[in-house]
Formats: structure tokens, sequence, C-alpha cells
């Protein structure tokens, strides 16, 4: 059990799943496409395509063909302008009742996450008694911009009144102006992406290259063997004809993945040696995730099983531009607060997913928790946060091994570890508690907490 | 959906032409929809036996215009031959020889059905009449004209004429859901099964599942039983989810991923239904693949992968069903299972095709046997249907095929799956280990 509190507030709190909540919010199932490389099965096909084959198909598993649900909360972090609306537009293409509602939110690779809590809390509240958490992203078909200049030239344009005006605003364009503006994956405050963040951070703590490659091949065989195991069978339909994930390789070996050259901190003066190569680090993708969330009132009625309760959320974010923390660790800090806050703490909690933006942000997340000095000096106890047992981390693999197109993430894996927690429970005739953290851009992390009782 | 040449011969400037030169005239059909009414009227019962009266009343149940003779109309829209009393081959003309001057009467999608009974190898000469009605009615299934057909029923000794399976059949058959179906004859061989309160909707009340349903043929089959009032299970591959969950979110039925080849396929679907509280009434099995290649290029891949889909993975998921000790199965089950008529006369480049196919006819005449009281297994072997794979076919060889039939046009997904439907319904229950054609009679095989 964990010993100084992260913050004052929490101490004080009551659990909010139990005393302080008027009722549950429970997790039914989830339905995703199967993730594909960027550039791979879903070229060519836009967000909406793929948000709105996400839901049909878990309108299609739960029966839920005509019914007007609460809300639908969805989104996308590479989204195109014109989709502004685009989980609307999505729940008006599905056979939902079309008036159900629909809102949009962004935040980064949490996004999922966050919409998984929007509903879950509005379920809380009472505000509604069902809804659907998703998410989407293309990386193949990411928004591209015009320059600056052309933009203004163009509005400027659209307001001239009279011929002169227009040839006068034409005659100011210069070839330069037309070279459209690819997306970056790169943080706006430090011009680096984020591989070049986490290289640092890999550095920093001294992580091997032979154990993100463990991590990498472990990944993939969790994955393989939850197909095998007919894990994926009602969380996963089928786009596209692409029948699993793209990026899936059962047959990846150490030997495999050691002949890949480094890809992130190569000509980093902060780097002594880069370790992170395609085969450790998650590859752009594109799919869509979805997940019904309920009452447990709305899921005894209609006749469903709630697979697990979702009990709790925190957010984090550091300071990676003037502090000295890595991008990608708001998590080791958001884990901690919400642990504490039920009086939790790593050994507590069954399963553990974390997700693998690059197996080093997994590995250097555990390594902070199991260190004395970041114990102390970063979360204020006595000394080491704890230690996560490994055979309870990631077991049906993560984002290495199915890829990670950004906002459908969050719904992948709790959808999944709901399943999983549901089966554990069942079989050991004890609750099961599970824990979810994803890390994203920014400096931020979104962490969440599952409980199943098996019933 | 009419083919380019079937389009052409209805335009202004290919029907004088198709009529010059004697072209193929490719007739329109009926289909269900278009003639909704089960006997198209008026109705011509022939033959003097106590089971051709039954047949009149029956049809006059059902409100037809029945008449025993044709002298008092001048045109005729379905004819009835009761045979069930033949006893030598001398027999056979008193009763049909007045059809012969009526056949010019015959209204266009006009239905001929014959009832007769099935030689038995105990008199030699009662024997070859019965056996020679099935070559009568196979010639007359060419000579009708106007998208009319032919076909007949075969029905076991001491089956009577108003047992479930006959009734039925001869309803199926008189209607146009089987448009497409000509030619052929559909034994009953015993007196199962049970009428439905609602003929529109034969099958409500019962689940059915069925395999390969995200598209095409398999699709079809799934919006028919659904019309006929089944509550549908469909189960195709993860890669085809997608339109999978189109056609069950249309129809309001349970989806199922699952690779049928699989070694925990029966597994993963007895697990499926029993979580859902699901008891299945009517299994199609619809799943299938070509991998076309002349027998003297074959490939073990190529081989093996038909062998899998076609026949075993079927034999597997029965048996899985059949042998579950949990209640995932009816007591009164109906299996459907694809055939081809492939399967039947073979066809060039087809080896491990028809290999499939053919095992498909002889696995539902065994497990109709094994099946006895618990149900029955009958199979439908589709000629040229136009679907996605048919028009794969080079459009030399597809033409061809298209036309090689008595109704010189390929059929609809919708043709095999009203004949599934009928299969499938409670009143099919005398109907066991049958394969019926749906290719407008094609012209080769049996």
């Amino acid at each position: 059990m964990t010993d100084a509190p992260a913050s004052p507030t929490d101490s004080t709190r009551t659990d909010p799943g139990t005393a302080g909540s008027p009722r549950d919010a429970v997790v039914l199932g989830g339905n995703r496409l199967p993730f594909a490389r960027s550039g791979g099965a879903y070229a060519g096909v836009s967000e909406q395509d793929m948000l709105t084959a996400a839901l049909d198909g878990l309108v299609a598993r739960f029966g839920l063909q005509g019914a007007q649900l609460g809300e639908v909360a969805g989104g996308a972090v590479l989204k195109l302008a014109g989709d502004l609306n685009l989980t609307r537009e999505c729940v008006l293409g599905t056979p939902l009742d079309a008036r159900t509602p629909a809102v949009d939110m962004s935040k980064a690779c949490a996004t999922g996450l966050e919409t998984v809590m929007h509903v879950s809390n509005r379920i809380r509240l009472g505000q509604i008694d069902v809804g659907v958490a998703c998410g989407v992203d293309s990386a193949s078909d990411a928004p591209i911009e015009v320059s600056v200049r052309l933009r203004r030239l163009l509005h400027r344009l659209s307001r001239a009144r009279t011929p002169m005006q227009r040839a006068k605003t034409l005659a100011a364009l210069r070839p330069g102006d037309l070279a459209p503006l690819p997306p970056r994956n790169a943080e706006p405050r430090t011009g680096m992406s984020m591989g070049e963040h986490q290289a640092i951070t890999t550095s920093q703590w001294g992580i091997t290259r032979e154990a993100q490659d463990e991590l990498a091949l472990a990944s993939h065989r969790n994955l393989a063997a939850a197909y095998q195991a007919g894990l994926l069978d009602d969380l996963v339909t089928g786009y596209r004809g692409l029948g699993r994930d793209e990026n899936l390789r059962p047959d990846s070996s150490m030997e495999k993945l050691a002949k890949l050259k480094p890809v992130f901190g190569t000509s980093n003066p902060a780097v002594a040696e880069p370790t992170m190569t395609a085969g450790n680090s998650t590859p752009l993708s594109d799919g869509a995730s979805s997940v019904l969330v309920s009452s447990r009132e709305w899921a005894a009625e209609h006749g469903h099983t709630p697979l697990a309760r979702i009990v709790d959320t925190r957010a984090a974010a550091v300071d990676y531009v003037h502090g000295d923390e890595g991008l990608l660790m708001a998590p080791a800090y958001a884990v901690p607060a919400l642990l504490d806050a039920h009086g939790l703490g790593l050994d507590d909690l069954d399963l553990i997913e974390i997700h693998e933006a690059f197996a080093s942000t997994v590995l250097t997340t555990l390594a902070a928790w199991e260190s004395e000095e970041f114990g102390r000096e970063r979360l204020g106890r006595d000394g080491a946060y704890g230690t996560v047992d490994r055979s309870r981390l990631n077991i049906a693999g993560s984002s290495l091994a199915a890829g990670h197109p950004f906002a459908a993430t969050g719904g992948r894996i709790i959808a999944t570890l709901a399943k999983l927690l549901h089966a554990r429970a069942r079989e050991k005739g004890a609750v099961q508690r599970g824990l979810v953290s994803v890390c994203a851009a920014g400096g931020q992390g979104t962490v969440v907490l599952l409980e199943s009782d098996g019933e | 959906m009419t083919d380019a040449y079937t389009r052409f011969t209805r335009s202004p400037l290919g029907r004088p032409l198709v009529k010059r030169t004697g072209l193929p005239n490719p007739p329109r059909l009926p289909r269900h929809a278009d003639r909704p009414q089960p006997v198209l009227g008026p109705v011509v019962v022939l033959g003097a036996s106590p089971g051709a009266d039954e047949v009149a009343a029956l049809l006059l149940d059902w409100g037809a215009d029945v008449r025993r003779r044709f002298e008092e109309t001048s045109t005729v829209g379905s004819v009835v031959v009761v045979l069930d009393d033949l006893a030598k081959p001398a027999d056979l003309g008193t009763t049909v020889l007045p059809l012969a001057g009526a056949m010019r009467s015959l209204l266009p999608g006009s239905r001929v059905v014959t009832i007769s009974r099935p030689p038995t190898g105990e008199d030699l000469a009662r024997d070859a009449v019965r056996g020679g009605v099935e070559g009568f009615v196979r010639t007359l299934g060419h000579e009708m004209r106007k998208g009319g057909t032919a076909n007949g029923i075969q029905v076991a000794d001491g089956v009577p004429l108003t047992a479930p399976g006959v009734v039925s059949t001869l309803r199926f058959l008189l209607s146009a859901r089987s448009a497409f179906v000509d030619g052929q004859i559909v034994g009953v061989a015993r007196q199962d099964g049970a009428l439905p309160e609602d003929w529109e909707r034969p099958l409500a009340g019962r689940t059915a599942l069925v395999t390969g349903a995200a598209r095409g043929i398999g699709a079809a089959i799934s919006r028919t039983l659904a019309g006929l009032g089944a509550e549908l299970v469909l189960l195709d591959v993860p890669a085809s989810g997608s339109e999978l969950s189109g056609v069950a979110n249309e129809l309001r039925a349970t989806p199922l991923q699952l690779d049928v080849t699989s070694a925990q396929a029966g597994d993963r679907v007895i697990a499926f239904l029993r979580e859902r509280g699901i008891v299945l009434d009517v299994l199609v099995l619809n799943a299938g693949i070509t991998r076309d290649k002349m027998f003297a290029n074959m490939t073990a891949d190529r081989w093996d992968a038909v062998i899998a889909v076609n026949i075993s993975s079927q034999i597997a998921l029965a048996e899985a069903l059949l042998s579950s000790d949990e209640p995932v199965v009816g007591s009164d089950l109906r299996v459907v299972s694809l055939a081809s008529t492939s399967g039947i006369a073979g066809n060039r480049g087809q080896a491990n095709y028809a290999t499939s196919k053919a095992g498909v006819m002889a696995f539902v005449d065994a497990l109709a046997r094994r099946l006895g009281e618990r149900g029955t297994a009958n199979a439908v072997a589709p000629g040229f249907i136009e679907t996605d794979m048919t028009a794969k076919i080079p459009p030399l060889q597809r033409e061809i095929a298209r036309r090689a039939n008595s109704l010189q046009q390929g059929g609809l997904p919708l043709d095999v799956a009203e004949t599934i439907g009928f299969l499938a319904s409670p009143g099919a229950g005398g109907v066991r280990g049958q394969t019926v054609r749906v290719c407008g009679q094609n012209l080769v095989g049996r």
C-alpha cells in the first residue's frame, strides 16, 4: 500500500464509485475495426466511414437498431476541418435513432479514454442511461493545410468586390504559397517528434534495446494468442477485407527485432545509444473503436451483462517544456493519484494496461515507479512507488501489436480490459480490478480504474 | 437485375431482331413480389384417383379457381397432374394426354406439377411407369414457354397426398417463389411436418443460422428467411465483418464473425448460442468458395481450401451442434446445405468445387438418415445465378452458361433463397435428403 497521498484533495475524497455516486456506469462491450497500418487497408477511406462502420458493428452486436441513446461521444485527433461535427454525422449514418445526440472531443492519444469518462460521468450523474464512447483516426487521411499566406489571400479574394481588387489579390500570389503543408508529427513547443522526446527519456532511464524488443515481442505474441483464443471475436468487426490487425506479426522473434535499425534519437546528442526501432515503436495507424456504457438498470432492462464498472479516473500533465520531465511520463503521476484515492496500490490490481506508444514508454513508467529517487522527489513518498507484476501487464497485447489510431486506442483498451476482467472474475469468483494508463501529446496522461464482480 | 442481352431482347431494336432470327428470347420470370397469390388460376387438376379429389379440395381451400378438365377454359394458369395410382406404362396416357391440347393455352409464368409415387423395386410394370413420369416432367420443362415451369412431387407409398410435406411442396412449386426451379422431382419420404398458420410467415417463431451471410446468395437467403418470419443468427468470416453487420442491422439479426474452417468453430458457435439462450430450428450451410483451375494445374492449396470450406466445415458444424449436450438445437431441425449443379454434372476447371458439392449432396442424404425424428436435411443446387462470383466468369463462357437452361437466363440469389425458405419451413418435414436444383433446368446433369 502507498504512503503519502499525491495531492491533499485526494486524501479527503470518498470513493466516488460507491458512496459519493448515485449509481454505477458499466461497460457492456465494445466494437472496433481491425487497426490498419497507415497507407494500408484503409488508405482512401474517410474517418467518417470508419467510425460509422465501428458504430454499425456495435449496433448489430447489441441489437441497437432504432434505439435512441443518451449520447454518443467521439472524436479524432487528426481531424479534417470539414468534419467539425464528425460524431454526430456518423450517428446519422447508423441505424441508431437519428435523435441520438453526439459530441466531439479531443485530447490527443487520450481522446478515447476521455470519451469513455465523459459518457460514464453522465450516466453516474443520472443525466443519461446509456451512451457510446468512440474514437477514430486515420493517419492515411490526415488533414493537409494550405500555407498561412495562401489562406489569408483566399479569404481576401472572397471579400473582393471588384474585378480590379480580385486581380490585385491574385497578383500577390507566389508559387511558394501553393505548396500544401503536410501534417507535422511534432510538439509545437519543442519542434521534436514524440519519438525523439521518448528517445531522450529512454536514454535517461537507461532502458535497454533488449528490454524494449522483449516487450514488443510479448505484445505480438499476446495479441496473436488472444485472437487464437477467440477473445476478439466479439470485440472486433472486420472492415474492408481486413479481419485482424494489420500490424500484428505472430511470427515475430527477438532475432528479427534485433535486426532493425534505430529510428529515434539517432542524431540527438542527449541520446548516447539509440535503441528505439520501428519494431519497438508503434507505427502510425488507421482505425476506429466504440464502447457501450450504461447504468446497471439499463443493462438489466435490455438483457445485457455488465462486463465491468467504471470506477474512477485521473488526469495528469507534466512540464516537459520548462521542466525536466519526459513528454510521455504523465501517467506515472496520474496512476498513484488515482489508486491513492481508492486506498489501492499496484499490487491490488489484477490487470494493468499501459498503452504501448513505444515499448520504452511502458518501461520508463515501470522504472519510475520502481525508483526510490522518483518516488521521493517526484511523487513525494517515502521511497519507490511500487513494482508492476509483469504477468498482469498487457496480457492480451497492446498498441505495439495492434497499432495506435490515436483516438481509437482508448476504446480498444477499455472494451478489451472489461472483457478480460469479467472472465477472470467469473473464473476466480472474486472481484477483479484493472487499470488503464494512456499517455498523450502535450505531456498529458489519463488513467482509468475498472472493476468487475463477474456477475 | 437482368443481363445485357436480355435487356437487348426487350428493347425496341432487339425485340423484332430476336423474333426474326430465332435467337434466345429469355422470358420474364415473375417472382413472389410480382405474383403473391399461391396459385396462378385457373388451375386444372388431372387424374381420377381419390388423391386427385383431395388435391382439388386443397386447392379450393387456397381460394384457387379449380377445374377438373380443360374444356370450359380458354386459358390455363396451372396444371396439377395427379398420378398416384399408376400400375403400368399404358396407364399414363389417359391422364396426361388432355394436357397436350392445352399446352398452347398456358399463361406466361404457368406451372405444371405432377404428383406420383417413386419406383420401389417390387413390380416391373409399376416401377417402369413411376420412373417414366420423370422423363415426362423433364421434357415438359423443356417445352414450357413464356417462363412456365414443370416439376414433380414423388410421394412415398403410404404417405397420403394431404401430408404436410406434399402440401407445402405443391404450394411452393405452384407459387412464383419457385420461378427458377424447373424440371425437378422433389421426393416426400414421410408424413412428418406441420403446416403453418400463416403461409406468408411459415418461419415465425423459429430461429435460423445462416453461414456465409454477409453477401451474395447468403445475404439473399437471410433477407428471405427474415421475410418468412425467422429470427436470424448470421455468420461470416471476420474479414467480412462490416458487410455482415450491415445485413444484421437491416434484418435486426445477430451477427457472428467466425471462420467456419477453424478447429474451434463448432465450440464457438455453441458457446455463442448458449450465452444468448438461442435454440436453432434452421441451419443453412451456405458458406462456400471457388478456387477454379483446370485439374492439370491444380495445387494443394486450391484443392484443400475449397474442400475445407465447402464440405468439411459443414460436417464439423453439423456434428458439433448435433452432438452437443447443450440444448442449442430444437426438436425439429431443418438443415439446408448449398450444393451446385457443378456437383451433379461436373464442370470444366472446377474439379475441387464439384467434388465438394457432390460431397454435400451425399452428406445431406446421410445426415437426413441420422436426424430421423430430430429433423430433416436437404440441399439446394444452384445453377447459373447472377452474383459477384459468376460476374467474374469470362464473358463468352458466362453468356453460354446463362443461356444453357430451359428459361434461357441466369437465376437470382432470391430464387435460391426462396427454395431454401421452403426446405427450412416446418411443412417440409417429409422432404429428406433431397437435392433440389435451382437452375432453370440446366441442360447438363440429372
